[in-house]
């Protein structure tokens, strides 16, 4: 189950005389669920459609399976997509809309009927085969969309931002669908999206793209605990980055102040950038051991699951916290961040570097 | 003043107008329509328009008004999915240079086509002067044809390319992404999407078109009498309003059903795009 099923070379795209994609190669194995993350223009829907056939790359090969795809068009290729929205055919019912792809490759009517029921099922949408496209919701119209691809059986279903166009709580209930059903087909999922949430949630394999680059690739806890530059950093969830100094390895200065760390080989002496999440800081007693910097409450706000806090150390430095108990502004605090928490990165060499250079695993090991 | 008594005062122009130049109107039609100079009634008028001389004309108008409007979609559909395929600014504004015609008086125009096809006009002028002998345009059905899809043309590229732009580009992708390539998905999806425009189209041209009195009387040089000119002349030539208004009663129905069937094939919530 480990064959490469997507293999993108060195691919590169241009618009208008922007560069979308600047040499970006990326292999996507078979069965995985793959997210392509960032914001928007980041080229992440660009490279879904270079694999989907609706954009040919100005250099570069696409391969499937092995296969070079560069120049196959869409209909030639053994992939299915579903779009964001509008590409339902509003002039057909459910069912004609799911046998669209069937019968343009010519199958039996049994056969067809027998995949719609099939395919209605798997999106709980059983009896639906009479209605108009008109008549569904956002959230049906999705799973029709997802169901007329699938019939056909691809080895690898794109996703485009599919859920985008719907509210929240159905977002929620369709991530867990498409896990669902993502287990039961056992192909894989190439998908699309902007919120971090949704990547974390879903995939097994997060690709974090900004600027038509990828900033990192990884499983999601990896992209979450060791993101491995600033923007990562930023773009998935709340964090704190700091400037610190590493004085040793397993030993970190932040505004003058040593934490044990357990990153190592960055040298001696060395300026780093340093992530720390908002719910790994801990508040303690300013007179405690355990306090390494000391500073005040200043902001609080009720989120629901928990309190979000702002803290000034004494060297000015504002501290983002997540707690399930509330310190109340005004209130005298000391901070202390556990050795594994603490996420150091190399800091980037040039002022665009963080947003351009595709960072490779150099600062892991 | 509640909202129910505004929008009926609102209204009482439109009412009045409607009253006054539709229904009462159609309601002399009806009248003399059924009726002798005796003020008696008959169904003869009506029957009459059975009568050959009568049916011949109209089978003839009905004739020319299919073609022309055949001839009109041939020509509408491929301006109006290139108009759709480039999808820039520019694009609107060429679809207004085709219908800029339109603001044109229309008997202006045919007598514009006249200075073309006539025996001395400017077509004849060029091929003779080329050594080419002259061709005999003016007085012929295919002028009569010419001048109907000059007339009409813009009323078929409009409602079409309406209904064009209304597909999106995601739904052919769709389509292509499920394997249909681009002679499948035109027949599969951009023209069944496109019908209830072409229908609005016919119904703009044909209709028009079988009822025209200027271009068949002034491209036809009078030698083609279509239904239009038979109602024409017998209101005005021999002033016979009984017959006139017997075999426009025939029309009014026949154009009826037209519409009925027509209006099958638009889309519920698509109302006839006239500008």
């Amino acid at each position: 189950m480990e064959n490469k099923l997507i293999d993108l070379v060195n691919i590169s795209k241009t618009f208008d005389h922007d560069l979308v994609l600047d040499d970006l190669s990326l292999s996507i194995k078979e069965n995985s669920f793959v997210t392509l993350l960032g914001p928007s223009g980041c080229g992440k829907t660009t490279t879904l459609r270079i694999i989907g056939g609706f954009l040919t790359p100005d250099k570069g090969q696409v391969f499937f399976d092995g296969k070079d795809i560069t120049n196959l068009p869409p209909e030639k290729r053994q992939l299915n997509t579903v779009f964001q929205k509008y590409a339902l055919f509003p002039h057909m019912n459910v069912a004609e809309n799911i046998a669209f792809g069937l019968k343009i490759k010519k199958k039996s009517k049994d056969y067809i009927d027998e995949k719609i029921k099939y395919a209605l099922k798997l999106v709980n949408l059983e009896g639906y085969e009479k209605r108009d496209i008109d008549a569904l919701s956002g959230g049906q119209q999705q799973r029709i969309a997802i169901a007329r691809a699938i019939v056909n059986e691809p080895k690898l279903l794109l996703l485009d931002e599919p859920l985008g166009a719907l509210d929240l709580k159905l977002r929620q209930e369709m991530q867990y669908e498409l896990i669902r059903l993502k287990n039961e087909l056992g192909i894989t999922f190439i998908y699309v999206t902007h919120d971090q949430e949704e990547a974390l949630t879903m995939s097994d394999t997060i690709v974090v793209m900004n600027k038509g680059y990828i900033q990192q690739m990884g499983t999601p806890e990896q992209i979450y605990n060791e993101p491995e530059n600033a923007f990562v950093a930023t773009f998935i969830g709340d964090s704190n980055i700091v400037d610190g100094k590493m004085i040793e390895d397993y030993v970190v200065e932040i505004s003058g102040k040593k934490f044990r760390c357990i990153d190592a080989g960055f040298g001696t002496n060395k300026a780093v950038d340093i992530v720390i999440r908002p719910e790994d800081v801990e508040i303690v007693q300013p007179n405690s051991e355990k306090a390494v910097l000391h500073g005040r409450m200043t902001h609080v706000i009720f989120k629901g699951e928990m309190y979000e806090m702002l803290c000034v150390t004494d060297d000015g430095k504002e501290w983002l916290v997540h707690s399930t108990s509330l310190h109340e502004p005004g209130k005298e605090v000391g901070i202390y961040v556990e050795p594994q928490n603490i996420q150091i990165m190399n800091k980037p060499t040039s002022e665009d570097e963080a947003a351009i250079d595709p960072i490779i695993d150099e600062a892991e090991d | 003043m509640n909202g129910k008594l505004r929008n009926r005062l609102i209204a009482t122009p439109y009412t009045i107008w409607m009253i006054g130049f539709i229904v009462i109107p159609l309601i002399f039609v009806v009248y003399y329509a059924f009726t002798n100079d005796s003020n008696a009634f008959t169904v003869e008028n009506v029957i009459s328009f059975f009568n050959p001389i009568h049916l011949k004309s109209f089978i003839q108008a009905f004739k020319l008004a299919l073609i022309s409007t055949i001839i009109c979609i041939i020509l509408a559909y491929p301006i109006a999915l290139i108009f759709r395929n480039s999808k820039t600014k520019k694009s609107s504004f060429v679809v207004y240079v085709f219908i800029l015609p339109m603001w044109m008086n229309g008997l202006l125009r045919i007598y514009a086509w006249l200075t073309l096809i006539e025996k001395r006009g400017v077509i004849n002028l060029i091929l003779t002067s080329l050594g080419l002998p002259s061709i005999n345009i003016v007085n012929t059905e295919i002028a009569i044809i010419l001048g109907m899809v000059y007339d009409f043309l813009p009323f078929m590229i409009l409602p079409l390319y309406n209904s064009l732009m209304k597909i999106k580009d995601e739904t052919l992708n769709g389509a292509r992404d499920l394997g249909a390539n681009e002679l499948q998905v035109f027949t599969k999806v951009i023209f069944p999407l496109s019908i209830p425009g072409m229908v609005s189209g016919i119904t703009m041209v044909f209709i028009p078109a079988l009822t025209t009195v200027a271009i068949s009387y002034m491209l036809g040089g009078g030698l083609f009498l279509l239904i239009g000119n038979v109602i024409e002349q017998e209101f005005l030539t021999t002033a016979n309003w009984h017959l006139g208004s017997g075999l426009s009663f025939v029309l009014i129905i026949f154009i009826f059903i037209v519409m009925g069937i027509t209006n099958n094939f638009t889309d519920k919530d698509e109302e006839v795009n006239i500008i």
